[in-house]
């Protein structure tokens, strides 16, 4: 494993060499100690590497990962894992605002609670929160699952597309064309399937689904009092 | 009985509203009719201040012209000298503005990219993602960075020269888009991961950041996923443009992008258009004297974007303290769009040559703004790039004419002293002077 002090060798040192790492590197696992709450750790990542970092991330930590493994041990701030295209990001703490927004692929997972706007713009990726999620939760998601074992916030899934939004516990209220559907044996597959890969305790049953009734895809002035 | 031999009454001669003219009592109409507002593309129509209201006032004695066929007059630009491993340098302060494919054809993009890279200049992406014919097509291609983030991707970041991070346009300053199902093809729908057909809207903020504090840090992320090689333009829709261009800058802009209400967007509210934001004139000099306040004025370069139609607009820009302008309107004018020989098409639209704006309806019968494969295959990419590469060289020389008309042997040289302006409106957006004066509205001592 190679130790990467954030504090002593700094940010671009740390991007530039993971960066550096091809996908057939011999050295796939990576510590970052240190982080003390740094921006943009381990961002742009494209490598099947394995990334532990070490204490508290400030925003964007990472921000647009391809392949690699980044697990947090600590929090995350704001836009944790923002357009992700594929890999897994674990937090093992609570993630701040935007977690996992625009993310296009790949798995986040959030041991603690999210705040507002989890899985904001969501074009395909996958999120797990074991806590709760804040208001505005999955706004405008456009495709891939958002998985919450707790409670959802205010609003969830206002003028949403495609995603699938599965909640366990309460929904303190849906936003615009968000509404809760059946579910399916092919949600309990894919619920099944995340729970697992996101080593979460609980049963596909316990859980209701969420998605678009679909009024909105099309502008219509009927509809304008919702907007 | 009426007296047939008394001489008739004078009738008061019927007198059209200036309130309520025809154009308004028809949208009144139509309103009525549909209740629901009018979208359109294109910028502001509305007659505003412009550069039209300047005028260079030469060499004479005081100073001294250079010769138009014989002295040179440089036009090179390099953008992005603040933090960039790799500006950007152009032959040509003209850039493309930010089009979107899915708001034009994808040949009509092909040509954007062919006739900036004949002329030495760069073209833009836009809302919906890089596609392969622009990428290989423009020697320069600027990557925008949207709120609705369709298309974006590390990849296409990494093969970008430059990346724009919008925060606004001209036409829509507060406001995002929508296009609308019936532009939305198999390809556009794939770009931006949602069903065909369906309304797509973009976003009018970003998603995951929200104020100056936040752009810095979006911008130091940016730059290490691009490991600092590349400029990071910020575009702002005129509104504040002093405060606006001081927060992009602090938040670490190598390029500010200023577009004016003139600016056109592929489809938005005529309401919209017509009443929100500030006309191009009259943000460059508050925009100017952020970066001068800054002390860094010519190190972040302004880019200014709205209503640019000449080289003599490319000059007065440039001579108001901007690096270089964006051209998209008149580009897409270049290309064919509104041309005279489609009027047959257009009457049937119910519009005609030069009102054509119904871009979003993907009818266009230039086939530019169109994702019909019909309507497409009537542009040709290679025709259409060599009309814009044309275009392009003419602004730079009615550009370079000017200049050396008032003496200088760079574009940069230009200067405001160089300009006057002729009505108090335009003296005044342009801190130049009235024509005949010394004075400006603002200025001590009157």
């Amino acid at each position: 494993m190679q130790t990467f002090d954030l504090e002593v060798r700094g940010l671009r040192a740390l991007n530039e060499t993971l960066h550096a790492q091809a996908g057939n590197t011999n050295q796939t696992v990576w510590e970052v100690i240190n982080a003390k709450g740094s921006h943009a750790i381990a961002v742009g990542l494209d490598a099947p590497i394995e990334v532990n970092v070490k204490g508290s991330t400030g925003y964007y930590c990472a921000g647009m990962n391809s392949q690699a493994t980044v697990h947090v041990h600590g929090s995350a701030g704001p836009g944790v894992a923002e357009n992700m295209m594929s890999g897994t990001v674990i937090i093992e703490g609570d993630a701040s605002q935007y977690a996992g927004a625009t993310g296009h692929g790949g798995l986040l997972v959030i041991k603690g609670n999210a705040s507002s706007r989890c899985g904001i713009s969501m074009k395909g990726i996958d999120i797990v929160v074991h806590g709760n999620i804040g208001h505005m939760s999955a706004f405008m998601a456009q495709s891939g699952n958002l998985v919450v074992l707790g409670n959802a916030g205010d609003a969830l899934g206002d003028s949403l597309y495609e995603a699938r939004l599965f909640v366990r516990g309460s929904v303190k209220s849906l936003g615009a064309d968000c509404i809760e559907k059946e579910m399916r044996p092919e949600h309990i597959e894919i619920l099944r399937d995340l729970l697992e890969r996101a080593d979460a305790d609980a049963r596909p049953e316990e859980f209701k689904r969420y998605g678009s009734a679909r009024k909105l895809y099309n502008f219509d002035v009927d509809n304008a009092a919702a907007y | 009985m009426k007296d047939k031999s008394a001489p008739a009454i004078p009738r008061t001669e019927p007198i059209q509203s200036a309130t309520f003219s025809n154009p308004v009592n028809a949208e009144i109409r139509r309103a009525a009719a549909t209740g629901i507002y009018d979208i359109r593309g294109g910028g502001a129509k509305r007659r505003v201040p412009h550069f039209d209201d300047l005028l260079f006032l030469g060499a004479s004695i005081s100073r001294y012209p250079l010769e138009g066929y014989r002295e040179k007059c440089d036009t090179r630009v390099t953008l992005g000298t603040r933090f960039a491993k790799n500006p950007i340098k152009l032959d040509i302060p003209v850039t493309i503005a930010g089009m979107s494919f899915g708001a034009l054809s994808s040949p009509a993009k092909e040509a954007l990219g062919r006739g900036a890279s004949a002329a030495g200049t760069s073209t833009t992406t836009g809302d919906g993602g890089m596609t392969e014919e622009e990428r290989g097509h423009s020697t320069k291609l600027v990557y925008q960075y949207l709120p609705s983030r369709y298309g974006m991707n590390p990849t296409d970041l990494r093969r970008a020269d430059a990346i724009e991070i919008v925060v606004g346009q001209g036409a829509k300053p507060g406001g995002g888009g929508m296009l609308l199902g019936q532009k939305i093809s198999d390809r556009v729908a794939g770009m931006r991961n949602l069903p065909k057909g369906i309304d797509q809207r973009s976003a009018c903020r970003h998603p995951d950041w929200t104020g100056p504090d936040d752009l810095e840090i979006k911008i130091l992320e940016i730059r290490e996923i691009t490991g600092w090689k590349v400029p990071i333009y910020v575009k702002i829709g005129g509104t504040r443009p002093y405060y606006d261009t001081t927060l992009a800058v602090k938040a670490g802009a190598d390029v500010v992008v200023l577009d004016g209400m003139q600016g056109g967007t592929a489809a938005t509210q005529d309401v919209f258009i017509e009443n929100v934001g500030l006309p191009t004139l009259a943000c460059i000099r508050p925009a100017v004297q952020a970066l001068q306040d800054l002390g860094l004025h010519r190190e972040v370069q302004l880019i200014v974007s709205g209503g640019i139609r000449t080289g003599a607009d490319v000059a007065k820009a440039i001579a108001l303290g901007a690096d270089a302008v964006a051209i998209g309107t008149a580009a897409l004018v270049a290309l064919g769009d509104n041309d005279p020989k489609w009027e047959a098409e257009y009457q049937k639209l119910g519009t005609t040559t030069g009102a054509y704006d119904d871009w979003h309806e993907g009818r266009d019968p230039a086939g530019i703004t169109t994702q019909d494969p019909e309507l497409m295959a009537r542009f040709d990419p290679i025709e259409g790039g060599r009309r814009l590469r044309n275009y392009l060289k003419v602004l730079t020389l009615e550009a370079q004419t000017i200049a050396r008309a008032c003496g200088h042997n760079h574009l940069h040289n230009l200067e405001p002293e160089d300009l006057c302006a002729l009505t108090m409106e335009a003296a005044a957006m342009a801190r130049v002077p009235l024509a005949g004066t010394d004075w400006y509205p603002g200025k001590a001592g009157f």
